[in-house]
């Protein structure tokens, strides 16, 4: 990897990867995020990711990302989980069971509807 | 004696070796008797006095030294443990949310007490203070990583089941 | 001013992430799938043709966007910069919302968004979770917005400027004079400014020092560190760098407690990362200055937290506090001059260093500038861990943030600081939350624990647990905080017992107050503030436990008796398949009997029983 060595190169990294983590021009239609500090896994983050990647494959879904973030800070709702679809608003849901986490899967990201009665938060954090 | 020390006589050999590689990669790095001792305690499940010796001899400090150290620090044990450690946080969070009932239906689960091991070497019991998920309180960890939040009492036989083999 | 004013300037600061909004109206119009199917195209055309008829079509700037999320109420639309939000827009209400709302200003109230859970109508469409609003992000703004294994998406939100600009354009005096402005005071407990401490280690003379980072968070019922070093651990490993440039270290070790195994994975991942950019290691940025970090783990021992028994364990030895003076900066690791910060300190120096110190200032109060994380836990509704101006009254962080007492419980009492702390009653809610003022109660600001209580908590009780945990962590070297304290411990247990006597309270009182006097390190100058705090505020408490043997919150076993009403009771027998010693008998559709000589006052039977009949009895 090249060495960073000034204020250009800095902005290059940066500007590249924050249209990823804005979900801007990227080849994926979007991101989910499953928030995985010590507390969303001892709330059982761990089976959360694995119910979403697995329902993702069972429906051939291969354009989204699924990466881990720390936490968000609110506990009581664990374990939370981020649907980020380009070029929207990110959608937080709280209390995402392995269940539920399917319904996400089935409902936001297969047919483009937010799941309301999960939602916690509208935006960034 | 517990199954736990059984298999550990029998990758003797093979335990020590793996313990003098880590010593030799750190004897240059100052102050690096507490790392030893987490990897022995790792490798060993618990620092009996053979192997504080070993340590003691490789470093070439005495042994006294170092089981000062083993008996400053609560992580480290020199009884054997269960090959799955059921630790109990009892914190403030956790005391304040009802763990001690957790930590009782626990013993009375596996009829032992805190710090002791099964008959069938599968489970020990530990208290600890706070492991860092105030916010899930009650906490349960078992092992390193299996975390469990929010235990209720009734729900300690069907978090040990996972583990009963 | 409060606060809750100055968080609003903070938000107008050069922060990070600056949002546009438009000067003017603007409307944005929902043209997500849903929206477009329930008719969205054809509200716009027709609120173009109504803006032309009222000559605003160049006033007003009209927006489509993707999916705001709540389809189920679309088509929908929010008006800038009040950001009001109306739904279930057909073409013909446009007139309305033209002509009323943005000429004469008045809210079109039967269009008005409403929140299907709470069905209450929302006016803004920022309007978010309560828990959220109160916040100002600085140590924690990272944490849940990126993924913590990826260097890129720290540098794009702003990652290793910080670093970038004090290697390249500051001095290590101007750097520390930046701090010094900012008013930085240290998150681990004592508040001792940090641009102070930074300059005091940079005077000592020697070619050898080192930067420590304080993460072994031993607090019971605080996870603020843990949650920044797995959420962002590359705030602190630039920040630590910095503070190598600055104080003049090439070295620096991170003591973390070994029950953090997350965040030591995270930390380890980031400095292999840091350094495949050149970001960390040797000669960072080509500036001739490097910097290398190694990761000692604690071993479970919380006095080790206290920063000269730190620096002893960081040497691989037993944890015993030294003598100060010499402080670290004079003599720390290998009796070189050494700084220590604790987590939260370093997450909050990159963005000072980037947007300058008086932005920092603007937030916070006269003494305690910036925020102050704090964990919640406890008897609180929403859990968790929030950061806020430091300030903002401990009401509204119960009620705003923390959303309350839950199950229609009153507050009690709240824990800050830790076995080390105090309490803080009721009373004092109106209380703001910073250094000085919690001093003057007896209490302190601690590391950002903060454990609720609520009516089904005895104070005696807490402070026993908190007594337990100071004579198990007491490091035997000095005879008052490990004799003092255990004999308090025993007072407290007899208390508890039923066998109190008049008078423990004030050998209580005496006791606790030579210890804090003869003991020689933090931990034992602080053991006794749980229970003199109780003392102080909850005195009545423990005179009934002396006095009349009851305890208050039917909590201490030997006080109380489980008890069925046996008019309540149906014999449904559920309490007696639960008790795990067979204490309760009776037979079905009869009503049940607790035998108070078995029973060893678990609980389990109360929390089963859907009648309501059995409750807990004090004195016995
Ligand atoms: C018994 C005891 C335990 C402590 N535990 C911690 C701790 O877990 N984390 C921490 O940062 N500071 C702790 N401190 C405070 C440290 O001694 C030190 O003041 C702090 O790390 C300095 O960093 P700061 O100036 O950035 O706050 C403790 C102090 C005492 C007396
Ligand atoms: S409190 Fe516990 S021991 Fe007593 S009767 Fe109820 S279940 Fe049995
Ligand atoms: S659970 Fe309640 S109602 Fe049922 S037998 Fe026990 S006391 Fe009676
Ligand atoms: S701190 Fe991670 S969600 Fe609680
Ligand atoms: S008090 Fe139990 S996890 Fe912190
Ligand atoms: S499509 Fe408009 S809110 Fe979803």
């Amino acid at each position: 990897m090249a060495k960073v060595k000034s204020l250009e190169e800095l902005m290059k990294i940066k500007e590249k990867s924050l249209k990823d983590l804005q979900m801007r021009d990227t080849e994926k239609k979007g991101k989910i995020v499953v928030a995985m500090g010590t507390c969303g896994i001892a709330a059982g983050a761990k089976d959360t990711l694995q119910a979403i990647v697995r329902e993702l494959a069972d429906n051939k879904v291969d354009d989204m990302s699924v990466v881990q973030s720390g936490c968000m800070g609110l506990c009581e709702v664990e374990p939370t989980v981020e649907v980020h679809m380009e070029g929207q608003a990110p959608i937080i849901y709280g209390h995402v069971t392995p269940e539920q986490a399917r319904r996400i899967v089935q409902q936001h990201i297969l047919s483009g509807k937010v799941v309301s009665d999960l939602m916690v938060k509208k935006g960034e954090i | 004696m517990s199954l736990e020390q059984c298999t550990v006589c029998a990758r003797h050999e093979t335990l020590y070796q793996e313990l003098d590689a880590f010593i030799e990669k750190n004897r240059h790095r100052p102050g690096a008797l507490i790392e030893v001792l987490h990897k022995a305690q790792s490798l060993f499940g618990f620092l009996p006095a053979e192997v504080q010796a070993f340590i003691a001899k490789q470093l070439g400090i005495p042994e006294s030294t170092v089981f000062g150290v083993v008996t400053f620090y609560h992580y480290f044990t020199m009884k054997p443990r269960g090959q799955n450690q059921v630790k109990v946080c009892l914190g403030t969070a956790c005391y304040v949310k009802g763990a001690d009932r957790v930590l009782e239906r626990l013993k009375e689960e596996l009829k032992v007490g805190i710090e002791e091991v099964t008959q069938d070497g599968r489970f020990s019991i530990h208290e600890v203070r706070c492991l860092g998920a105030c916010s899930m309180a009650p906490v349960v960890l078992i092992g390193e990583k299996d975390f469990f939040g929010r235990v209720t009492p009734d729900e300690v036989p069907k978090i040990l089941k996972k583990y009963r083999g | 001013m409060s606060a809750t004013d100055k968080t609003s300037i903070a938000s107008e600061a050069p922060a990070p992430r600056v949002e546009a909004r438009a000067a003017t109206n603007t409307i944005l119009l929902c043209a997500g799938g849903a929206c477009i199917s329930s008719g969205e195209e054809s509200c716009l055309q027709a609120l173009r043709a109504t803006l032309e008829k009222y000559a605003l079509q160049d006033v007003v700037k009209v927006v489509e966007t993707g999916c705001m999320g709540m389809c189920d109420a679309g088509p929908l639309m929010i008006l800038y910069p009040e950001g009001v939000f109306y739904q279930k827009l057909k073409p013909s209400d446009m007139e309305q919302i033209v002509s009323e709302h943005l000429l004469k200003g008045r809210i079109v109230e039967s269009k008005l968004f409403v929140d299907p859970s709470t069905k209450v109508k929302i006016t803004s469409a920022y309007d978010d979770h309560p828990f959220f609003t109160k916040q100002v992000k600085i140590a924690t703004r990272n944490m849940g917005v990126i993924d913590p294994m990826s260097i890129e998406e720290y540098i794009a939100r702003d990652g290793y400027f910080a670093l970038r600009k004090v290697l390249q354009e500051m001095t290590p005096e101007q750097v520390i004079d930046t701090l010094k402005k900012s008013g930085l005071r240290g998150r681990g407990g004592a508040g001792f400014p940090t641009g102070l401490k930074w300059e005091l280690t940079r005077k000592v003379p020697g070619k050898e020092k080192f930067v420590l980072c304080n993460a072994d968070e031993g607090d019971p019922g605080a996870f603020m560190d843990r949650s920044i070093l797995e959420g962002d651990p590359h705030s602190v490993l630039e920040a630590m760098a910095i503070a190598g440039y600055a104080v003049g270290a090439q070295k620096g070790y991170v003591y973390i407690r070994a029950e953090y195994p997350l965040a030591i994975e995270r930390l380890t991942e980031g400095i292999k990362q840091a350094k495949e950019y050149g970001l960390f290691g040797e000669n960072i940025m080509g500036s001739g200055f490097s910097f290398d970090l190694e990761i000692r783990m604690g071993a479970g021992a919380f006095v080790c937290g206290e920063e000269t028994a730190l620096i002893e364990s960081v040497e691989g030895k037993r944890g015993q506090p030294r003598v100060k003076p010499p402080f670290p900066a004079q003599k720390g690791v290998w009796n070189k001059p050494t700084l220590n910060n604790n987590v939260e300190t370093y997450a909050n120096i990159p963005p000072i260093i980037l947007n300058g110190p008086e932005w920092f200032t603007r937030i916070g109060t006269e003494k305690s500038k910036g925020t102050k994380v704090f964990c919640l836990a406890g008897k609180i509704k929403n859990t968790g861990l929030v950061e806020v101006p430091i300030g903002i009254t401990l009401r509204e962080v119960v009620y705003d943030i923390g959303g309350g007492i839950p199950n229609n419980k009153s507050f009690k009492a709240v824990q800050t600081g830790g076995p080390s702390g105090g309490c803080i009653p009721a009373e004092h809610l109106d209380m703001p939350i910073d250094y000085e003022t919690l001093k003057t109660i007896g209490t302190m600001m601690g590391s950002g624990g903060m454990v609720f209580m609520d009516e089904d908590t005895c104070m005696v009780d807490v402070a026993k647990f908190f007594l337990q945990f100071s004579v198990d962590e007491s490091c035997g070297k000095c005879t008052p905080c490990r004799e003092g304290n255990r004999v308090m411990y025993e007072i407290l247990e007899r208390i508890t017992n039923g066998e109190g006597e008049e008078g423990d309270i004030e050998r209580l009182e005496t006791l606790g107050q030579s210890i804090i006097d003869s003991s020689l390190c933090g931990l034992g100058q602080t053991s006794p503030q749980p229970v003199l705090s109780t003392i102080r505020f909850f005195r009545d408490e423990y005179e009934a436990h002396i006095r009349e043997k009851r305890c208050p919150a039917k909590v201490c076993r030997s006080l109380i008796r489980y008890h069925i009403d046996e008019s309540k009771c149906v014999g449904c027998t559920a309490c007696a398949r639960v008790c795990p010693v067979a204490a309760i008998s009776g037979s079905l559709r009869k009503p049940h009997r607790i035998d108070p000589e078995i029973c060893t006052r678990c609980g389990s039977c109360i929390e089963v029983c859907r009648f309501g009949a059995i409750s807990k009895i004090t004195p016995i």
